[in-house]
């Protein structure tokens, strides 16, 4: 599955998915908002040891723009596409997966309730597990019943567990632990972390909401980039694993995990 | 299928086949599969280098359809980071993940008009096989080569294969004229009588450029470079400012929706 904000519009994957294209691959979109964003000024990434510090700032062309271009072309070359969101309020997820619930093709929603600069991002702020409890459930009513929504949480190991439970119980089919940590860029802007340095932090909480809350499923995030770090994800209790910062190094890193790692798909784990 | 032209990028593990140190830059040839054969210019490649997740986007000065090594590629690479110092320290028989060609290039006249290609630094590469194809289609080429000294100044030599007239600017005076491009862009359009500007270096180089080609009525393309994180599209982390067909202000990819745009479209304030 390829983790949201590291797939260009998915469009751009097309040269690098393998002989069996993009027909059947997992992508989560980067976020999307009601209203078209420009994104952060440069430079949005910054190279650090271990990994990369990244303030994009959410660009994307809109609800509206995505769902009349971007969507009719995943769906047609057979993605299986998990639309991210993020609002400025309630109100806003709650447009927006309403919205994408009537948009045909659109397999599920993942909230993005652990981003690490939300608040430089204009965006909902989610502090405490209620918070993101909320979002989550405002968006699980407005979106057809059948259909997944994650919960992107943020790896942050004191409070994972609990907004794992939070989320869940809220609705959620499903979390995705876990997502960039808050970092800042060298000139002091604030960024998220991402990249190999990231992936035993998440993995550490991987293992504590799969312990704890045995009956969530976890999709496993944070530096993967081989067959061997999908597994431990695995073996910690993960069902899946996202494929994010490692793109960027090598854009096949997908199509070759997919062709060799027997995964069943998330929504089979609901 | 088998008839049309290959396009759009390739993943492939390449290989470093020569290696040159030229002036200040080091020219690097790769052989990499399926990329010299989808290369057109303006597009560049983006190169893994051992430690960094992030990638490294080179401009592509030189193919070759065949060689000892089948088909290759020269980059030119300026040592400016540890990134850089490690791809211009790499021996031949060097293994390099590359990706390529990527991005959109220049964009060729129809007609056989007059053309005059401005470029600065390692960055000008890309306007050597830009010449050649415009040459090519019998176009006029009048190129000026700039840099801030003779160290860095790329292949004015070998340009003169390719166009009708090479003029030389350093900013010490080291070699030909002495100057930057920004004193005497608007000079060099008019007197070259160009219908089209083509430039390739840093923002303030294109910008002159783009505005000089304004005020004489001739057409300009700018390969501008912001630093590509990816280079494939997959980060969105080289923003670049334009303004749309449809006069909307827009921030763009520089690696997908670029790196060659319109002159006249690009908002340099906001660069």
């Amino acid at each position: 599955m390829v983790a949201s904000g590291c797939g260009g519009t998915g469009r751009e994957l097309s040269a690098y998915a393998g002989p069996e294209g993009l027909d059947g691959l997992d992508f989560v979109t980067r976020s999307i908002t009601l209203d078209a964003r420009s994104g952060a000024r440069g430079p949005r990434v910054a190279e650090v040891p271990g990994g990369l510090v990244s303030a994009v700032g959410l660009p994307n062309p809109g609800l509206e723009h995505f769902l009349a271009t971007e969507l009719p072309w995943l769906v047609r070359a057979g993605v299986r596409v998990v639309v991210s969101i993020a609002g400025a309020t309630m109100g806003e997820y709650a447009d927006l997966a309403g919205r994408l619930g009537r948009a045909p093709g659109v397999v599920g929603l993942e909230v993005n309730v652990g981003a690490p600069d939300e608040t430089s991002d204009g965006l909902y702020e989610v502090r405490e597990p209620y918070h993101a409890a909320s979002v989550v459930a405002a968006v699980r009513r407005e979106f057809a019943s059948d259909r997944p929504v994650l919960a992107k949480l943020r790896p942050d190991v004191s409070r994972v567990v609990e907004g794992a439970r939070a989320c869940h119980e809220a609705g959620a089919t499903a979390v995705v632990v876990g997502n960039a940590v808050p970092a800042a860029l060298p000139d002091g802007r604030p960024g998220g972390l991402s990249g190999p340095a990231l992936a035993p932090i998440a993995l550490r909480c991987v293992a504590a909401v799969s312990r704890a809350l045995p009956a969530v499923p976890v999709i496993g995030c944070g530096g993967v980039h081989d067959v061997d770090s999908a597994r431990a994800y695995l073996a910690a209790g993960a069902t899946s694993v996202q494929v994010g910062t490692a793109m960027l190094h090598d854009p096949t890193t997908v199509a070759r995990l997919r062709a060799s790692l027997d995964q069943p798909p998330h929504q089979e784990d609901a | 299928m088998a008839d049309a032209p290959a396009r759009g990028p390739v993943h492939v593990d390449g290989e470093v086949v020569a290696t040159k140190k030229v002036g200040g830059y080091r020219h690097l040839t790769l052989a990499a599969p399926g990329v010299p054969e989808r290369f057109r210019p303006g597009t560049f490649v983006s190169v893994s280098v051992a430690g960094h997740v992030t990638r490294r986007a080179l401009w592509v000065h030189k193919v070759r359809a065949s060689s000892a090594f089948g088909p290759t590629l020269d980059v030119v690479v300026e040592s400016r980071g540890s990134g850089t110092a490690w791809l211009s320290a790499q021996p031949v028989g060097t293994r390099v993940a590359v990706t390529g060609p990527l991005g959109r290039p220049f964009a060729l006249p129809k007609q056989a008009v007059s053309c005059l290609l401005i470029g600065e630094g390692y960055a000008a590469a890309p306007l050597f096989p830009l010449a050649e194809r415009l040459r090519e289609r019998g176009c006029a080429v009048s190129l000026v080569v700039s840099a801030p000294d003779e160290a860095r100044l790329l292949s004015a030599l070998e340009a003169r294969r390719s166009a009708r007239s090479v003029t030389v600017l350093t900013a010490d005076g080291s070699v030909g004229q002495r100057g930057q491009v920004a004193d005497h862009a608007e000079d060099l359009v008019r007197r070259s009588g160009a219908d089209v500007v083509y430039a390739a270096g840093p923002a303030d180089v294109l910008r002159s450029a783009a505005v000089a080609a304004e005020r004489t009525g001739a057409w300009s393309q700018v390969a501008v470079e912001v630093p590509t994180p990816c280079g494939t599209g997959l980060c969105h982390g080289c923003p670049l400012p334009v303004v749309g067909e449809d006069g909307v202000d827009r921030v763009v990819r520089a690696c997908t929706e670029g790196p060659v745009v319109r002159g006249d479209r690009v908002r340099w304030d906001a660069l």
